[in-house]
């Protein structure tokens, strides 16, 4: 049987409480047990750092948000374009689809020393492996979204003579765009994952730098100050997504 | 009266020429211009696959076709055709107003005559005002294909093509909007090609009858149905004549069948 669903405010207080009651035993169970700081730092030690060092975490923030934001956009940006250009002719699809196909299966740690390799180390590697890894899930859910109307809407668009445009900005892209922002939601988050492992690679500056740099100087707190910054980065994005869709798909 | 559609050994199917399956073999058919002509037949006999062939959707293997006097090609370009499908097929993001207006927003190009934009009468007519700015999903299901003909209806077309509209409606829903198309239908005086599985509906809407029987596709029953009726072209469904009528149909959809 179904369980009911919960009142209100338990619904938002319970997830709240959840996430106390692991803070407050993280901080206090975990010294209690014997476990090191320099393996798990505490909770208000990690808080400490965004005191101490805020200026060097924004400062590294700043570098990631930019590549992340620039290969989101970019990244889906070309996804979305090949897709419009794949549903229009069945030739360019089942000539290239299986090579893109092919270039999704190379992990991406594999692919980002070439992209540093032949992008140098400043920001725009980064931006292209934040873009690469947002491409492949946008293609093919927005290939899948624009093929998406039935029958008897194109037959619809068809009684009423209306021109491939037409049929594209009246019916494929109002059908293709729940399945494409359900892609750019995902996307929101491994953008910044694509700009971090980038910057591990080969970089100075960001918070994939500072996760690598905190890591090799056992500088745990720091380590997972980056950490908790980055998601707070992906959760950032991810409500943005959210918000325009809000506004765009009322339906 | 003239033909709104004259078909002679009219013969569809789909695949290539030389291999094709056949839907519709050897029809023949004339429809008088303004009647309500209510087409029955088992799955597969080619009663949606006709209607396709009328609105220029699908082109005729062999014979030939007139539809209003014209190519179906020439008749859809005046927008002198409305199609209603089964599914009420309103885009979900536009609102109702805007779905009935659908066709002032494509298809202007190849236009070869100004249509009006009646949403708002036709709105009111179908008892849909006060709606315009509800969301198709806000709707009932009924409500959605009284938006569907109304869309169907902006152009003023001279010939309505309607797919199982009703089919998927509660019997009580389905009951009425016949009697509204009844009187949409004296009102306007389009010729109405109506395709639908229920005898009892067929009988009840139509002045003629006719039931395809499938493999391939053509007509085994040709039925006159004006006798039947009184005043507005309706009918007692309790009327014995109409009982031993639709069991006459029934009895040439078993063969169908």
């Amino acid at each position: 049987m179904r369980q009911a669903p919960l009142p209100p405010a338990l619904a938002i207080a319970l997830p709240v409480l959840g996430a106390a009651s692991i803070l407050f035993t993280w901080q206090f169970l975990l010294p209690w047990l014997g476990v090191p700081a320099y393996i798990v730092p505490t909770p208000t030690a990690i808080f400490g750092v965004f005191q101490k060092s805020f200026a060097l975490l924004l400062g590294n923030l700043w570098p990631t948000l930019i590549e992340a934001l620039a290969g989101f956009v970019i990244g889906n940006l070309a996804a979305v374009m090949l897709a419009v250009l794949f549903v229009h002719s069945r030739v360019l699809q089942a000539a290239y689809f299986p090579i893109v196909l092919f270039f999704n299966t190379i992990p991406i740690l594999a692919l980002s020393p070439i992209i540093i390799l032949i992008f140098g180390l400043g920001m725009t590697p980064k931006i292209v492996i934040a873009a690469v890894i947002c491409f492949f899930p946008t293609l093919v859910n927005m290939i899948r979204g624009l093929d998406s109307a039935s029958s008897s809407e194109h037959e619809l668009f068809r009684v009423l003579s209306a021109t491939r445009s037409e049929i594209f900005w009246s019916l494929r892209l109002p059908r293709a765009l729940p399945m494409l922002f359900s892609s750019l939601r995902i996307a929101s988050a491994t953008a910044v994952i694509g700009a971090i492992v980038g910057e591990w690679i080969g970089s100075d500056k960001g918070l994939g730098a500072l996760i690598i740099q905190a890591s090799f100087n056992y500088q745990s707190d720091r380590l997972y100050a980056a950490i908790v910054l980055s998601s707070s980065l992906s959760i950032a994005l991810f409500i943005l997504v959210v918000a325009i869709e809000l506004r765009i798909i009322k339906y | 009266m003239a033909n709104a559609i004259e078909a002679n050994r009219l013969d569809v199917g789909y695949g290539g020429r030389q291999t094709a399956v056949k839907v519709l073999a050897g029809l023949d058919l004339a429809v008088a211009a303004g009647s309500f002509l209510s087409i029955l037949g088992p799955s597969g006999c080619g009663k949606s696959t006709l209607l396709r062939v009328v609105a220029d959707l699908l082109d005729p293997l062999g014979g030939t076709i007139s539809v209003l006097g014209d190519t179906p090609h020439a008749v859809r370009s005046r927008r002198d055709v409305g199609f209603v499908f089964q599914d009420s097929t309103l885009l979900p993001w536009r609102t109702v107003r805007d779905n009935v207006r659908l066709p002032l927003a494509v298809g202007q190009g190849s236009l070869t005559r100004k249509i009006e934009d009646r949403s708002e009468e036709l709105l009111e007519l179908m008892g849909l005002a006060g709606f315009g700015e509800r969301l198709p999903h806000q709707l009932s299901g009924g409500q959605r294909q009284r938006v569907a003909i109304a869309r169907a209806l902006l152009g003023e077309p001279r010939l309505l093509l309607m797919d199982e509209p009703f089919g998927a409606l509660d019997e009580i829903t389905r009951d009425r909007l016949n009697d509204e198309l009844l009187a949409l239908w004296r009102r306007t005086g389009t010729t109405i090609l109506f395709v639908t599985h229920s005898i009892a509906e067929a009988a009840y809407l139509g002045e003629r009858v006719i039931v395809l029987a499938a493999n391939p596709g053509r007509l085994i029953k040709d039925l006159d149905m004006r006798p039947f009726k009184q005043d507005g072209n309706r009918c007692s469904r309790e009327d014995p004549a109409v009982i031993a009528a639709m069991a006459e149909l029934r009895a040439a959809l078993e063969r169908a069948s």
